[in-house]
């Protein structure tokens, strides 16, 4: 399923956050969202996934705009991992996991739950922390925890916001490797990202965010140049590519 | 342990607890009834005769006037605080939350007393609770909207709110004292300390039929209050309906609270005490924990009854006073613990 956003603007007390954004995300693709801190990606985010609600501007989903699309059926078509990831009471591993299938109770799909569930926690390398409590775990564990839950949803479209945000360097290549191989699979996967070398490794296209409008779109090889990173970020910077993928490094 | 066995303890401690509870409950007393008489008494009513029923027209009025509703309503009320607690807990997101902590309760005490001072009858005998019921639902839309932030109630926040809740009640009810007559204030002084003395058939089934469909609302919606542990957001995100959920869970609390404080007054600290015990032995689910701590809360108020009516030889002693006795320590070790756990008191 393909999501579209046209003339999508976004405002927080009047002011513009998101402005004149128009952009799809196609199945079977990794698009990456990058951008300097307060540029709009958490909150384009946002929009995609139905949380926010644009000012002026739609989202649809296929044909259908995402706000007439009830709480239970949206679950089904896309799942997010926010940057918050807190569980109030001490649920075990396993079972904040197969929180993710709930979506999916009463319906044709919930007999996959066993399995979706273990798929998802072997994908993220969290199968032998199934018996612990989540309250307990390190913050990468619980990052870790929280993408399977996600992936337990099994939805067509994906989002994750900053998935790779206190992982080490293996796990943060681990999760990026998962969301590829959802794209593969199909599935639009959209991810917040603020590694410029990591998104490229791995993104079929890169939207730079800047302002709140959308600087560039494309593959990461033309969104990436030096002048524009430069200009967007306010540093200068080295780029190189490696196996046709930019790799940016700051001038030091 | 594993969890599967551990449930499997907890529904037959729970069970044994009940059943002792009760029986003793009905035995125990200034008029001194064999555990045969209430069993061959009980029998009777349901239709099968034994040689274990009672003669006697005091015991059998005894019981079926006194004990058995003194009994019944102890059951109902506690597994609506109990139930209202862990409702509550899930939809604040802080097992800290219980309706005597954060005002509901006096909540309902006020609008019941200002019923009674008042000498509203308008809707007959059901006046009272609808007050208590009304009393309870401002108190804790209250504190809803005060303590929340960010789809979370940080405990001090929590806390702060109850007091300044409890505190404004409290000055409700001592402005209702004051200007009361003397059968009134009677009355209140009731409320406040909480008892199940005097407690009739008719106001039994009120309260049972209230526990009952707020117990199996709360079990509906079980799969949903785990989801809210994820934070408001994500609950979202899987589908939940968060604002409908909310508000339906507030009314919820409030009439499962304003029923029980209508007419046996403030028991506090039950719907804190039940369901963290419970979570303890059991985990945090909410089904089997709305389910237990149903069961669990009926065993302890009973058990305290017992106890507020047989530790002084000839005196009654509020039910209120002694689950507070137990509670108020239990809450302090609580709060020792998460602040130990969290590093502070957030």
């Amino acid at each position: 399923m393909n999501i579209d956003a046209r003339d999508v603007r976004v405002e927080l007390g009047g002011v513009a956050v998101l402005d004149d954004i128009t952009l799809t995300v196609r199945a079977g693709e990794l698009l990456v969202l990058v951008g300097p801190n307060g540029a709009g990606k958490s909150t384009l985010l946002g929009v995609l996934s139905g949380e926010i609600e644009p000012r002026y501007g739609e989202v649809l989903y296929g044909q259908r705009p995402v706000g007439g699309i009830r709480h239970a059926e949206l679950a089904r078509l896309r799942s997010v991992l926010t940057q918050e990831n807190t569980v109030t009471f001490p649920f075990l591993v396993s079972e904040v996991v197969a929180m993710g299938r709930s979506p999916w109770a009463r319906t044709e799909a919930g007999r996959r739950d066993i399995s979706a569930v273990a798929a998802a926690m072997e994908v993220t390398d969290i199968a032998y922390l199934a018996t612990r409590r989540y309250t307990q775990l390190s913050g990468g564990e619980k990052a870790r925890v929280s993408l399977a839950r996600v992936l337990a949803q099994e939805t067509p479209v994906i989002f994750l916001d900053e998935p790779t945000a206190s992982l080490d360097l293996r796990h943060q290549e681990d999760v990026m490797r998962v969301g590829r191989r959802m794209a593969d699979e199909g599935r639009a996967v959209v991810v917040v990202l603020h590694d410029l070398s990591l998104a490229s490794a791995y993104a079929d296209r890169l939207a730079l965010i800047s302002d709140g409008r959308l600087e560039a779109l494309g593959a990461p090889v033309d969104v990436l140049t030096e002048e524009r990173v430069e200009r967007v970020y306010g540093l200068s910077v080295e780029l190189h590519v490696v196996a046709g993928r930019p790799v940016v490094v700051p001038r030091r | 342990m594993s969890r599967g066995r551990r449930a499997v303890v907890l529904s037959v401690s729970l069970a044994v607890l009940l059943v002792g509870g009760v029986t003793a409950s009905a035995v125990v007393g200034q008029l001194a009834i064999s555990p045969a008489e209430v069993v061959g008494s009980v029998l009777r009513a349901a239709g099968i005769r034994t040689a274990w029923a009672p003669d006697d027209s005091v015991i059998e009025s005894t019981l079926w006037l006194i004990r058995f509703p003194r009994i019944a309503m102890g059951l109902a009320v506690g597994a609506a605080l109990a139930v209202a607690g862990a409702v509550m807990q899930a939809i604040f997101g802080n097992p800290l939350a219980e309706p005597g902590v954060v005002g509901v309760s006096s909540g309902s005490a006020l609008g019941a007393s200002v019923a009674i001072v008042l000498g509203l009858t308008a809707l007959g005998s059901g006046t009272i609770a609808v007050f208590a019921f009304a009393g309870g639902l401002l108190a804790t839309l209250l504190v809803y909207a005060v303590s929340r932030a960010n789809g979370r109630t940080e405990v001090v926040t929590l806390l702060l709110t109850g007091i300044a809740v409890n505190a404004f009640a409290g000055a409700g009810l001592a402005f209702l004292l004051f200007v009361a007559d003397s059968g009134s204030r009677e009355q209140i002084v009731f409320w406040q300390l909480g008892s199940l003395n005097g407690s009739r058939w008719q106001e039994v089934v009120i309260v049972a039929v209230v526990a009952a469909v707020g117990a199996v609302v709360a079990v509906i919606l079980g799969r949903r209050y785990d989801l809210l542990a994820l934070g408001e957001r994500n609950a979202r995100h899987l589908g939940v309906n968060v604002e409908a959920l909310r508000i339906g869970s507030i009314v919820l609390v409030a009439l499962l609270t304003g029923a029980a404080v209508a007419f046996v007054g403030i028991i506090a600290f039950v719907g804190l005490v039940v369901p963290h015990a419970v979570r303890m032995a059991i985990g945090p689910a909410h089904r089997p924990l709305v389910i237990a701590s149903a069961f669990g809360g009926a065993a302890l108020i009973v058990l305290a009854d017992l106890l507020a009516r047989s530790v002084v030889v000839g005196a009654d002693l509020p039910i209120g006073l002694l689950t507070s006795l137990i509670g108020g320590p239990f809450f302090f070790f609580l709060l020792f613990r998460q602040r130990k756990r969290s590093g502070g008191w957030a």
